[in-house]
C-alpha cells in the first residue's frame, strides 16, 4: 500500500541516497532553509505514566554526526526509538526531512532513517547476506522480489561495512564485532539519508570501536545525517561534530564536544566530579571521572 | 536474492515430485493392490476438457459442481481412453483418490500454518492450534455430534447449510474461528497484540475448551465412539465435495502466507527491529494470525484434530533447509502433504483402520527425534 505514497516508483530507489520524497531540489542546493533531516521538537515520551523524555529538542543535518551522551537511563535508546517509529510519541513532534513522522507510513519512515540496533536477535542461522538484504525490506513489494537495484545496494553496503568476505556465513558464527558490522551493513543497504545508531560500540573491543565509528564518520562525510547514542564520552568526543547531553529525560547541554564535556552539567548529569584534558594522542577533549578524594 | 529463489524452486520441485509419487503409490495400496500405471491411466481417463457450452432447457442437467443450478450444459471431451477395468477405476476415483487428495490438502494446510505459528511466536512448541483454533473446532464438532440441536440454536442463520450434510464441518469451522478470534480479542489492547500475551491467552483458552470437550464426552452416551474417532483425527469417508472445498481454500490461503515470508523473516529478529526496517508489524501479525487460523480451522473441520503434522513437519524441514521462510514455507507445505498422505495410507492399510492422528504421532515423533539427534539443530 504505502509504496504508492512515493511518487516516481522505481527511479526513486536509485536516487535514494540523494534524498527521498518531497524536497528533491532542496537537496541539491544546500541553502539554509533546507529542513534538518532529523528534527525533534519538544518531544515527550511516557512509559507507564512516567515521562522518559520530557521536552527534548534537537536536530541533525546532512553531513553531521551528532552524539547522544548521558548516564544510563537518560532516555537515549527511547529517543532513538521515538525517531525511528518503534515507539509512540506522547507530545511534541519528530520530523524527518521536514515531514512529521506520524504522517508517514512505517515503510516511508524506514526509507528516511535506518537504525543500527544495540542488539538484535541473531540466534537464527540466516546467512550474512540475507540479514543485510532485510535492510531492503522497505523497498521490496510484497509480491515482488529484490531487483537489480536492491542487489546492488546490498553488495555496496556489504563492501562498505567490510562483511563481503563472509556473505555466505551464518550470522551465528560471527564474533561480536563482525556481527555489529553486519547490522551496520543492513542499515547502509537501506540507502537512507538518515542513520540512527544505538550504542554501536557497546560490546566491541577498542580496535573495533574505532573501526566502527570511523565507518560511521565516513558515511556521514559523504552526506548522511547520523544520530548516535554513545555512552563512552571520549569516543563520542573524538568522532562527533556535536554532542547532546541527555539526563533525566531532558537535554542538559548541547554543542561541540569540547563545550559539552567542559560543561558543569556533565559532571552533574553523571553525578561525578570530572576533569577534562586534551587527549595526548589524538588531541580531542578527554574526560576523566574523579573519585571524591582525588 | 536469486539464490534464495533457486533453492526454493529446487526443493519445491523435488518435494512436489515426491508428493505426486506418494499420491500415486498410495492410490494403489489397499485391500485391492493396483499397479501405479493403472492408477495413472485411471486418473488420465477422468481428465475432462470442456469443449463447448450450451444453454440447457432443464436447470442443472448434466452439470458439474461449477454449473449446478445454472441453465448451462458444458460439453466435455475425454482426451484419454486407456484400458482400465471398471472396478479399478471405481476404487481409484471414488474410494481412494478423494481421501488421498484430502489428506494432501490437509497436510499442506497444517504444515504451512504450523510453520507460520512457529515463526510468528518464535517458539518451537507452537503448532497450528496454539491460539485455540483446534480446541474451538473440537468443541464445535463434538457439540454437533452430541447435541446437534444446541449447535443449530447457536448457528441459526446457517441452518440451511448445516442441514446439507456438512453440519459437522461447519460447526467445527465456526468453533475454530470463534476460538481464534476470541483469543485475539483477549490478547489485544490499544491496537497492539503482544505475542507473549497471545501465547498465554491461547494456552488458557485451549485448557478451558479442553474442559468443555471432556464434559461433552462424559455426556456423549452412544456417540462416544464417533466423538473419540473425530478427536483423534481421521480422513475416512472423504468426499469429492470436501476435496473441492479444500482445493479452493488451502492453496489460496497458503499462497497468501507465502507472500508474508519476508515479513516472517524480519519478525524473527524481533518486533522492534522489524518496525525499524519498515514492516507494519501489527498489521502483518494480524494477517498472519487470521489467515493461518482460517487455514487450520478449515483443515481441522474436514479431518478432525490431526496432531503433530503442524508441529513436526516444519521442524523437520527447518533442520534441512534453514530458517528462511521464503524456502521454508513452500517446502514445509509440500512435505506436510506427502507426510499426511503417507501416514493416512498406513492408517488405512492395516487389518483394522486406525485414525490417522495416531499414525502421525506414532511415526512422526521417532522420525523427528532421529532428525534431532543426527542434524545440527537450527535455533528457532
Amino acid at each position: 500500500m504505502s509504496e504508492h505514497g512515493d511518487p516516481g516508483g522505481g527511479d526513486d530507489r536509485a536516487a535514494a541516497p540523494d534524498g527521498i520524497g518531497d524536497s528533491d531540489d532542496a537537496a541539491d542546493t544546500d541553502d539554509a532553509d533546507e529542513p534538518p533531516l532529523i528534527a525533534v521538537r519538544d518531544l515527550v515520551v511516557a512509559r507507564g505514566g512516567e515521562r522518559v523524555l520530557d521536552g527534548v529538542s534537537l536536530s541533525v543535518d546532512r553531513g553531521e554526526l551528532v552524539g547522544l551522551v548521558g548516564p544510563n537511563g537518560a532516555g537515549k535508546t527511547t529517543l532513538i526509538a521515538a525517531v525511528n517509529g518503534t515507539l509512540g510519541i506522547d507530545g511534541g513532534a519528530v520530523e524527518l526531512d521536514g515531514t512529521d513522522r506520524r504522517a508517514l507510513s512505517q515503510r516511508e519512515v524506514a526509507r528516511r532513517v535506518a537504525t543500527v540496533p544495540q542488539e538484535t536477535n541473531t540466534a537464527f542461522e540466516f546467512p550474512v547476506e540475507s540479514v543485510v538484504e532485510m535492510g531492503r525490506t522497505a523497498y521490496v513489494s510484497r509480491f515482488g522480489t529484490t531487483t537489480e537495484a536492491d542487489r546492488e545496494a546490498i553488495r555496496r553496503a556489504m563492501e562498505r561495512a567490510e562483511v563481503l568476505e563472509f556473505a555466505d556465513r551464518s550470522v551465528t558464527t560471527l564474533s561480536g564485532g563482525e556481527r555489529q558490522r553486519v547490522l551496520f551493513a543492513r542499515a547502509l543497504a537501506a540507502e537512507t539519508p538518515g542513520l540512527l545508531l544505538d550504542e554501536p560500540t557497546a560490546s566491541l573491543d577498542i580496535n573495533h570501536q574505532i573501526r566502527t565509528l570511523e565507518l560511521v564518520r565516513a558515511v556521514v562525510d559523504e552526506g548522511k545525517a547520523a544520530l548516535a547514542a554513545i555512552h563512552d564520552l571520549n569516543l563520542a568526543a573524538r568522532v562527533c561534530d556535536r554532542l547532546v547531553l541527555l539526563a533525566g529525560g531532558e537535554v542538559r547541554a548541547e554543542g561541540t564536544p569540547r563545550e559539552v564535556l567542559s560543561d558543569d552539567a556533565l559532571a552533574e548529569a553523571f553525578g561525578v566530579r570530572a576533569a577534562v584534558n586534551d587527549d595526548p594522542a589524538v588531541g580531542s577533549p578527554m574526560v576523566t571521572a574523579l573519585r571524591e578524594e582525588e | 536474492m536469486t539464490r534464495v529463489w533457486r533453492r526454493t524452486a529446487g526443493y519445491s520441485a523435488a518435494l512436489f515430485a515426491l508428493l505426486v509419487a506418494v499420491v500415486t503409490v498410495s492410490a494403489g495400496v489397499g485391500p485391492v493392490r493396483i499397479p501405479a500405471g493403472t492408477v495413472v491411466a485411471a486418473v488420465a481417463n477422468a481428465v475432462a476438457v470442456p469443449v463447448g457450452v450450451e444453454w440447457a432447457a432443464i436447470a442443472g442437467a448434466g452439470a458439474g459442481p461449477l454449473t449446478a443450478g445454472l441453465p448451462l450444459r458444458v460439453e466435455f471431451a475425454h482426451p484419454f481412453a486407456f484400458p482400465v477395468s471398471e472396478t479399478h477405476r471405481a476404487i481409484v476415483m471414488r474410494v481412494r483418490l478423494p481421501r488421498i487428495l484430502l489428506a494432501a490438502f490437509v497436510g499442506v494446510g497444517l504444515a504451512t500454518a504450523g510453520t507460520v505459528m512457529q515463526g510468528f511466536f518464535r517458539n518451537p512448541m507452537a503448532d497450528p492450534g496454539i491460539i485455540g483454533v483446534s480446541s474451538g473446532a473440537a468443541v464445535g464438532a463434538v457439540s454437533w455430534i452430541v447435541a446437534p440441536a444446541s449447535v443449530l440454536a447457536v448457528l441459526g442463520p446457517l441452518r440451511p447449510l448445516l442441514a446439507d450434510g456438512a453440519g459437522l464441518q461447519i460447526a467445527a469451522f465456526c468453533g475454530a474461528l470463534a476460538a481464534g478470534f476470541g483469543v485475539y480479542l483477549i490478547a489485544s489492547r490499544d491496537g497492539r497484540t503482544p505475542v507473549a500475551t497471545l501465547l498465554l491467552a491461547g494456552v488458557a483458552v485451549q485448557t478451558f475448551l479442553g474442559a468443555v470437550v471432556s464434559y461433552l464426552l462424559l455426556h456423549s452416551g452412544e456417540s462416544i465412539r464417533r466423538v473419540t474417532y473425530w478427536l483423534m483425527g481421521h480422513l475416512s469417508g472423504a468426499s469429492w465435495s470436501e476435496v473441492t472445498a479444500a482445493a479452493v481454500v488451502v492453496p489460496v490461503l497458503t499462497l497468501v502466507l507465502f507472500a508474508y515470508a519476508r515479513d516472517l523473516n524480519v519478525l524473527l529478529l524481533g518486533e522492534t527491529d522489524a518496525v525499524a526496517l519498515g514492516v507494519d508489524a501489527e498489521r502483518s501479525k494480524r494477517v498472519l494470525l487470521a489467515v493461518s487460523s482460517v487455514l487450520t480451522g478449515a483443515a481441522v473441520a474436514v479431518s478432525g484434530v490431526i496432531g503433530f503434522v503442524g508441529l513436526i513437519v516444519p521442524h523437520g524441514v527447518r533442520l534441512l533447509v534453514g530458517p528462511d521462510h521464503r524456502v521454508l514455507l513452500p517446502t514445509s507445505a509440500l512435505a506436510g502433504g506427502s507426510f499426511l498422505v503417507a501416514a493416512d495410507t498406513f492408517a488405512r492399510s492395516g487389518v483394522a483402520e486406525l485414525p490417522v492422528g495416531i499414525v502421525t504421532a506414532a511415526a512422526g515423533a521417532p522420525f523427528f527425534l532421529y532428525l534431532l539427534r543426527t542434524r545440527e539443530v537450527y535455533d528457532l
